[in-house]
């Protein structure tokens, strides 16, 4: 509702300056008075562009149950290579579900139940025949909170390494460590002190490592839920600057709460509300101009 | 903005006068409320200081009567008493090594055999079972935990006891007898009652506190710790022995030295399947005894004081023994600790 007066006194300064007024960090708003493609919540499909020519990921009519609780509402989106993903939305909207289907980390929740079809590369993840600990060593995820093994710096870099045997000599392993640690700009912060444990790294250090430690197993996603939430802001740039040098290699997942954030590192947007994906579309057309109603009130500010 | 609004004055108008004196009477009531805070805190911290110092009290009681009650044997047999296997009431000699052997025997194999039982039952509780499942079993082993020893005791004697006298043993003497030097544990007559029918009825009695530690550890492991470990791709076996265990080895060997000190100590259900025989043998077929056992069995019987302050011995000897493993707990745990701020 604080919105309400600004909204006015914009409307009311007209002229070209109306939309800069409004949107903060670059977020620049078309005026009001427009026509939404959809202001309707059960549509059904969302609004924008679902599917990519390039997609690592192709969900279709996902749905997620936690029980008897529909977490998910046949969601149907493609995840492009190469890019950044953000997935927004108020708080329970199902992000996270939504991120923890694509390496089926639902499974390990007991009563969690998934419908519809997610492929990776063409190849279906929840078939029979999928050896779900392989695919998520080729998907990996960091968390909202840094949470690293309580072992040594090295030892968390090595551990997906070593369970799956990626090092043959200890030659081998070293390399790893100091190429993930160097991706994922930790390198100079830590390597004369290799074997301490992780948990005497700060906070943004720490997450480094948690990133450090899924680029180790060499996959070809990311998924990041929240990950700089638990973060200073230079910690989160830091952070930031990493996802926009692994673009280039990955196609990366990221939820955010933080809008400016979203709209900092991604090039794709995905709005969800109440479980379903209400929008998805370039973040640029997104943030400047989104089609639904659900969507332009959660960007400005106005959800509730 | 505030003033112009009329509801707004006429609040502040009539609220102040009665608030002001309100305010006065509530910070005398808050005063005495505090005054009486400190006085019951006075006391409940005292009351807790006096529970304190009764348990020390009862401990320096016990140790000390202990001590006095052994006395006779102690000073008679000096270092003869835990280095001799006599156990002659006839002559009135009396060695403790047979029973010492017998106890720390029959612990070793519970031990052995209760392990990895409670580590699979702990593991399946909190990784793999389906809810549906959780609680049934999870209630068995509490079940187990509170059935009598007494009642082990005599399912020992009357139901293990003539299976392993009738199957396992003969096969053992057959077939494990010949091997090389492990053959000795396993070679004898077939008695039913002795070391290793001691050793399975005390891992069946330790398994549920065992188990029911390493779960409740487990559990506190954060899901985000699991789930990184599944996210790199780690099977469950993997995440098990790479996560979980690491992060709960304190508390495992914690549930671990628990169940040890119950084996050590155990009594009644030992009584009835040792065998109760004065004797040390490498084989884990024969009868044989441990410190708690003959205590239990032979006090009613001793009739000499030498007799009756050696049995109290023994009691000491058990004390002294429950306190090294406590002791070398602590100090492993103590290592593991500072091994790891060490390393930070
Ligand atoms: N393990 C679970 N068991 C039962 N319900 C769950 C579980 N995890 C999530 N949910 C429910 O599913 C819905 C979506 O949750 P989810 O965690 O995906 O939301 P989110 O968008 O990530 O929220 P946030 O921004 O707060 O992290 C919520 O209503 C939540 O209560
Ligand atoms: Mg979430």
């Amino acid at each position: 509702m604080i919105h309400e007066p600004r909204r006015a006194e914009s409307h009311g300064a007209g002229g070209a300056d109306a939309g800069r007024r409004f949107g903060d960090g670059g977020l620049n708003l078309k005026p009001s008075g427009r026509q939404h493609v959809s202001e309707s919540l059960e549509g059904g499909s969302p609004v924008g562009e679902v599917s990519v020519a390039d997609a690592v990921f192709s969900c279709r009519d996902v749905s997620v149950f936690y029980g008897d609780k529909q977490a998910l509402k046949s969601v149907t989106i493609d995840v492009a290579r190469r890019q950044v993903l953000a997935a927004i939305g108020p708080s329970g909207c199902g992000k996270s579900t939504f991120l923890r289907c694509l390496n089926r980390m639902n499974d390990t929740i007991p009563g969690a139940r998934v419908t519809g079809t997610i492929t990776l590369d063409g190849r279906d993840i929840y078939s029979k025949r999928q050896d779900v600990a392989q695919l998520r060593a080729r998907i990996g995820m960091v968390f909202q909170k840094p949470n690293p093994f309580p072992k040594s710096i090295y030892d968390n870099v090595a551990y997906g390494p070593r369970i799956h045997r990626l090092a043959r000599t200890r030659a081998d392993l070293d390399d790893i460590v100091f190429t993930s640690l160097q991706r994922a700009g930790l390198w100079d912060e830590v390597k004369d002190r290799l074997s301490s444990l992780a948990i005497g790294l700060s906070g943004g250090q720490q997450q480094r490592l948690c990133i450090a430690r899924a680029l180790a197993v060499q996959p070809e996603v990311i998924l990041m839920d929240e990950p700089c939430s638990a973060l200073d802001p230079i910690a989160t740039a830091h952070v930031e600057d990493l996802i926009e040098q692994l673009r280039a290699s990955y196609a990366i997942v990221i939820v955010t709460h933080s809008m400016q954030q979203a709209a900092r590192v991604s090039q794709r947007t995905a709005y969800f509300y109440m479980g379903q994906l209400i929008e998805v579309g370039d973040t640029d057309r997104v943030f400047t101009n989104p089609q639904h109603r659900l969507t332009e009130d959660y960007i400005t500010g106005r959800f509730g | 903005m505030a003033v112009a609004d009329p509801r707004l004055l006429r609040w502040s108008e009539t609220s102040e006068p009665s608030n002001r004196a309100e305010a006065m009477s509530s910070a005398e009531a808050f005063a005495r409320h505090l005054a009486g805070q400190r006085l019951r805190e006075r006391i409940f911290r005292g009351s807790t200081l006096a529970a304190a110092i009764l348990l020390l009290l009862l401990l320096g009681g016990v140790v000390v009567s202990l001590l006095h009650g052994a006395w006779p044997a102690f000073s008679r047999f000096r270092l003869a008493f835990i280095t001799k296997d006599v156990w002659n009431p006839v002559t009135d000699q009396y060695g403790a090594l047979s029973a010492i052997y017998g106890t720390l025997v029959t612990s070793a194999l519970a031990m052995i055999f209760a392990l990895p039982v409670s580590f699979g039952i702990a593991v399946f509780l909190t990784e793999l079972a389906p809810p549906w499942l959780k609680r049934p079993v999870g209630v068995a082993i509490e079940l187990l935990a509170a059935i009598p020893s007494i009642i082990f005791g005599i399912w020992g004697l009357f139901v293990l006891a003539p299976a392993l006298q009738n199957s396992v043993e003969p096969w053992m003497d057959g077939h494990l007898g010949e091997l090389p030097l492990v053959g000795a544990l396993f070679r004898g007559a077939p008695y039913g009652i002795g070391f290793l029918t001691a050793g399975i009825v005390l891992a069946i009695m330790i398994v549920p506190f065992i188990s029911a530690v390493m779960r409740d550890v487990f559990e506190t492991v954060p899901d985000v710790l699991k789930e990184s470990g599944y996210g790199l791709g780690a099977t469950t076996w993997e995440v098990i022995w790479r996560v979980v265990v690491p992060y709960s080895r304190t508390g495992m060997i914690g549930g671990i030295m628990l169940g040890l000190g119950r084996a050590l100590g155990e009594t009644m259900a030992v009584t009835f399947v040792i065998g109760n025989a004065h004797q040390i043998s490498a084989s884990l077929l024969s009868p044989g005894t441990t410190i708690s056992a003959a205590i239990a069995n032979e006090f009613t019987e001793a009739t000499t004081p030498l007799y009756t302050s050696s049995l109290i011995a023994l009691g000491v000897l058990l004390f002294v023994i429950t306190f090294a493993v406590i002791a070398a707990a602590r100090l492993m745990l103590l290592r593991l600790g500072r091994r790891a701020l060490a390393s930070a």
